[in-house]
């Protein structure tokens, strides 16, 4: 399992998490390359079916990431963004999804440093796991 | 606290008094049309129908095991703008519920309209109910509720209430403006009539019945049903999450699936005007699927089959009040119904919400808290 490489498709907010990977990488950060950024207007814009296609078409991992609760460029999507979070949190794992395989973080624009660890921790997370059921079995 | 009546069951006919209970509903200046199951005259099939004409109540049969639609569909096309009269409506328990929900999703009102609800005596699958009924619907329907009432059952003729009725631990119309009560009475000489809402009220009071008090009995045989129903549930919840418990599971569970979508025209909660997987976000272009197939070897076509089922879960299972009508509409027999069901309880469950339960609540995806749910954020 070692070699396993895992691919995660991340839902960044404009105005802040994606601001955060700018600053990350005009920083000169580095973190894994196994995250494939989707820049979105903000995390309340991330549609239920986004993540569950994404699962399903074999991602290791989905990440969404918007502003903190507050600082919501469009007052309060991020808020929305949670309870849709939380919608598939129960519904995923009774189809033997890991819980760990769905994330929802708070990142702001000037958290590059942040961005960074998150998205580490995230991929030694999820190689820790394994590749999933999606991308080892045929989904109809 | 309802205004309770007992109305006497004359000639030890049930159906006859409840006909008569609808037609002195009808003969209020202020009522101009009541909805009622009804039996067609061309056929012995029982459907939601408008009635202003009291002659034609005659025909109107609550007690059949028919269920062919949900009601709540037609009460919301009824009640979507106001008709600038009122109507009554005799409806099942789960219809009441997910009329509940509709009116919540701003697709039906409450003004100008009384819901009639009597107590559910279940019903049998449609493919069921078309082989059972035979040539005489008033010996079927009379069988079938003498038998269900006297606590026989319903598998008289081998054939068994349908799956959701079995597990459905709503039989006694909560929503209801005026219910009807039959369980825990004896239906040969009284039934039950209770008024729980100012407009129930407001009827009950014009219809002029005598107030008297809830036999004791009637209690405890309601509680004694949904305690069996809530087992039969429960198992209901552990067969069907064994069975899908992996994608792997899931997606043998839901092999049959030509992709035809009557679970979502069935179902009455989900009330998008035009579904997105009709849309042209799922007519893939041609190449796509070449695409998709060069880089899996194989697709089963249709595509998009489970993706399906799990965004119609996001979509729905909040509102799920598991009145069974996708697993009746399946042409493959799937057992969705079980499948929903199972998902839509630990939903409502995570979001303190239940489905049908109040209009004062709001759907969980249209509002929220800033302080909530801080367990999903965060990757350590």
């Amino acid at each position: 399992m070692s070699d396993f490489e895992p691919t995660i498709v991340a839902f960044f907010c404009n105005w802040c998490t994606y601001t955060a990977a700018d600053l990350a990488g005009t920083s000169r950060l580095s973190y894994p390359p196994n995250i494939r950024i989707i820049r979105m207007m903000c995390s309340g814009m991330v549609d239920p079916k986004y993540v569950i296609k994404a699962l399903l078409e074999g991602a290791d991992g989905v990440l969404v990431s918007g502003c903190n609760p507050g600082d919501c460029h469009y007052i309060n999507g991020n808020y929305k963004a949670r309870r849709r979070i939380k919608l598939l949190k129960e519904i995923l794992p009774q189809f033997g999804f890991e819980p760990e395989r769905l994330r929802l973080t708070w990142i702001a624009a000037s958290d590059g440093v942040l961005l960074a660890e998150a998205i580490r921790d995230l991929t030694e997370q999820i190689k820790a796991l394994g590749p999933s059921d999606a991308k080892m079995k045929m989904v109809i | 606290m309802a205004k309770t009546a007992q109305l006497e069951v004359k000639d030890q006919d049930l159906l006859k008094t409840l006909r008569e209970l609808f037609k002195s509903v009808l003969a209020q200046d202020d009522i101009s049309a009541i909805l009622v199951p009804w039996r067609l005259p061309m056929k012995n099939m029982v459907m939601p129908t408008l009635i202003t004409d009291a002659e034609r109540l005659d025909g109107a049969d609550p007690l059949s095991p028919a269920f062919p639609m949900n009601g709540a569909k037609v009460v919301s096309r009824l009640t979507r703008k106001a008709s600038g009269s009122k109507v009554a409506v005799v409806i099942r328990p789960c219809e009441i519920r997910a009329f509940v929900e509709l009116v919540k999703l701003k697709q039906g009102h409450t003004e100008d309209l009384v819901i009639i609800g009597v107590d559910c005596l279940g019903a049998y699958r449609n493919t069921d109910y078309f082989g059972w009924v035979g040539e005489d619907i008033d010996a079927s329907t009379k069988a079938f509720y003498t038998r269900v009432l006297s606590g026989k059952g319903a598998s008289g003729d081998g054939i068994d209430w349908a799956p959701s009725c079995q597990a459905c631990e709503f039989p006694v119309a909560g929503g209801a403006d005026i219910s009807v009560g039959l369980f825990g009475m004896d239906t040969d000489s009284r039934i039950l009539v209770q008024a729980w809402t100012p407009a129930g009220e407001g009827l009950f009071l014009k219809m002029q019945f005598s107030e008297t008090d809830e036999p004791p009995g009637r209690k405890k045989a309601v509680d004694a049903l949904i305690a069996e129903r809530i087992a039969f549930r429960d198992s209901m919840f552990t067969e069907t999450r064994a069975a899908t418990d992996s994608l792997e599971k899931l997606t043998a569970y839901l092999a049959n699936c030509v992709n035809c979508y009557n679970c979502r025209v069935a179902c009455p909660v989900c009330y998008c005007r035009e579904c997105v997987f009709v849309t042209d976000v799922f007519d893939h272009e041609p190449s796509q699927y070449l695409r998709w197939a060069t880089k899996k070897g194989a697709i089963k076509m249709p595509t998009d089959t489970v993706f399906y089922h799990i965004t119609r879960l996001a979509h729905m299972s909040l509102a799920c009040i598991g009145c069974g009508q996708c697993s009746n509409a399946c042409p493959n027999e799937i057992p969705v119904m079980e499948l929903f069901r199972s998902i839509a309880h630990r939903t409502q469950k995570g979001f303190d919400y239940e489905a049908g339960r109040s209009l004062e609540e709001k759907p969980p995806l249209s509002e929220f808290r800033e302080d909530e749910f801080e367990e999903v954020v965060g990757i350590n």
